[in-house]
């Protein structure tokens, strides 16, 4: 699961998608995940990490994140 | 005031910076921004009221012009006259509708040393609505089928072709979508009225609406090619703000375009990507588009790339381009006076 290469993100949540010119904003935790996927983190360190970082039990954790990911395919952000 | 020696002296219509507006300012834009040189900017209107004639500082001098449709000796014997006060060097047409008088008189104005870069005759017939199917057809380019009708009785076919939603288009300009029979008959007699027959009935395409600024150098050769996605449209569908994109699949419907007709001069692709990334050329205007400064801005003038090559200097092509790059349009109360005003009206000129 990756980020496609020529999607800008930055430091402060902004997303944005140079082929559809669509932007977003990104919450602090969306904005980790997406910066350690675009390093090319495994999916599962990124969760690891999350958990380390965030006061969440694994079971919410894996909830939001598929609703995350989710997200992010509907918005055509990752490779396929 | 003595002129400098290297001035060059450019004419160019499309000064109604309006909410539809012509792309005659940004146009100028461009130039001022990108040639470099001493410039007098000669506006040829046709309206008393388009904005350009009334901004002095991007408009140095402006002349009516007879409409499109009183034909291409008037406009010749107007363009004589005010060649013979200003000496033109070259002429940017940017309405469709007057292009073809521009092209016809291109090579009479020529003889005068006056330089044009426009597409021929030929290629701008071809991408007309009429004929954009069968163009897109001839090229291997991806276009929506579409059927020209001259009767209502003609509608059931094109209902039984392309099924409802139908775009009913009007030959020169308008669209509207009809849903069901009684919308497409109201449609048609609606927009026969202003633009009369044919009617252009298209199958629907829905997606995501492109916009593509290119500029060919007539030999097969895109010179620039800066694709945009609308952020904000006007209730006329014109773009209020907008986006370059990169693609490499929007460069290469626009390249392959330019190859398969060696279009020459200004043009605008109008695309639409469809759910499954397919890249419909739904328009094709013969003319820079009225957002073509955000060109310039995004790192490849066309205006001014276009003015270069129209006389005779070299023009490479580009390659880069700034990708993320947003113009937002905005409107502006500019202050004149009456005495213009009745300059322009009485004299034809200010």
């Amino acid at each position: 699961m990756y980020l496609k290469k020529n999607i800008a993100t930055s430091e402060s949540g902004f997303i944005f998608n140079p082929s559809t010119g669509d932007s977003y904003a990104a919450n602090q935790a969306a904005t980790d995940i997406l910066q350690l996927l675009k390093q090319g983190t495994d999916p599962s360190d990124v969760k690891k990490q999350l958990l380390e970082k965030y006061q969440v039990d694994s079971l919410r954790l894996e909830q939001d994140w598929d609703d995350f990911i989710n997200q992010l395919k509907q918005a055509n952000l990752l490779e396929s | 005031m003595k002129k400098p020696d290297d001035l060059l002296t450019i004419a160019v219509t499309g000064l109604n910076a309006i909410d539809s507006p012509g792309p005659g300012i940004a146009v100028i834009r461009g130039l001022r921004e990108g040639l470099k040189r001493p410039l007098r900017i000669i506006g040829l209107s046709y309206e008393t009221l388009e904005p350009g004639i009334y901004m002095h500082d991007v408009v140095d001098k402006t002349y009516q012009v007879p409409y499109p449709a009183a034909g291409s000796e008037s406009l010749l014997k107007r363009l004589i006259y005010i060649h013979e006060k200003e000496n033109l060097q070259l002429i940017i047409p940017n309405f469709d509708a007057e292009l073809h008088n521009f092209i016809k008189l291109a090579p009479v104005l020529k003889e005068m040393g006056i330089e044009t870069y426009l597409p021929t005759q030929e290629q701008f017939d071809a991408r007309d609505k009429v004929n954009l199917f069968r163009f897109g057809k001839k090229h291997g380019l991806l276009v929506p089928n579409d059927k020209i009708i001259s009767s209502t009785t003609e509608l059931s076919a094109c209902e039984e072709a392309f099924g409802f939603p139908l775009v009913i288009k009007g030959k020169f300009y308008d669209a509207i979508i009809a849903y069901a029979m009684e919308q497409a008959q109201k449609a048609f007699y609606k927009i026969t009225a202003k633009w009369g027959l044919p009617i252009i009935v298209q199958e629907f395409i829905t997606g995501t609406e492109i916009n593509i600024a290119v500029l060919g150098d007539g030999k097969g050769n895109a010179v620039s090619i800066i694709p945009m996605r609308k952020l904000y449209i006007t209730d006329k569908g014109k773009a209020w703000a907008g986006i370059t994109l990169a693609d490499d699949a929007l460069l290469k419907v626009a390249d392959d375009f330019v190859k398969a007709t060696n279009w020459k001069g200004g043009c605008e692709l109008e695309i639409m990507r469809t759910a499954k990334d397919e890249l419909y050329i739904m328009e094709i205007n013969p003319r820079f588009p009225a957002w073509i400064y955000l060109t310039a801005a995004a790192g490849q003038n066309q205006p001014a790339a276009l003015a270069k090559m129209a006389l005779g200097e070299s023009q490479p092509v580009y390659t880069e381009y700034e990708v993320g790059k947003i113009f937002v349009r905005y409107s502006w109360d500019h202050i004149t006076d009456i005495k213009e005003f009745h300059q322009v009206s009485g004299m034809g000129e200010l």
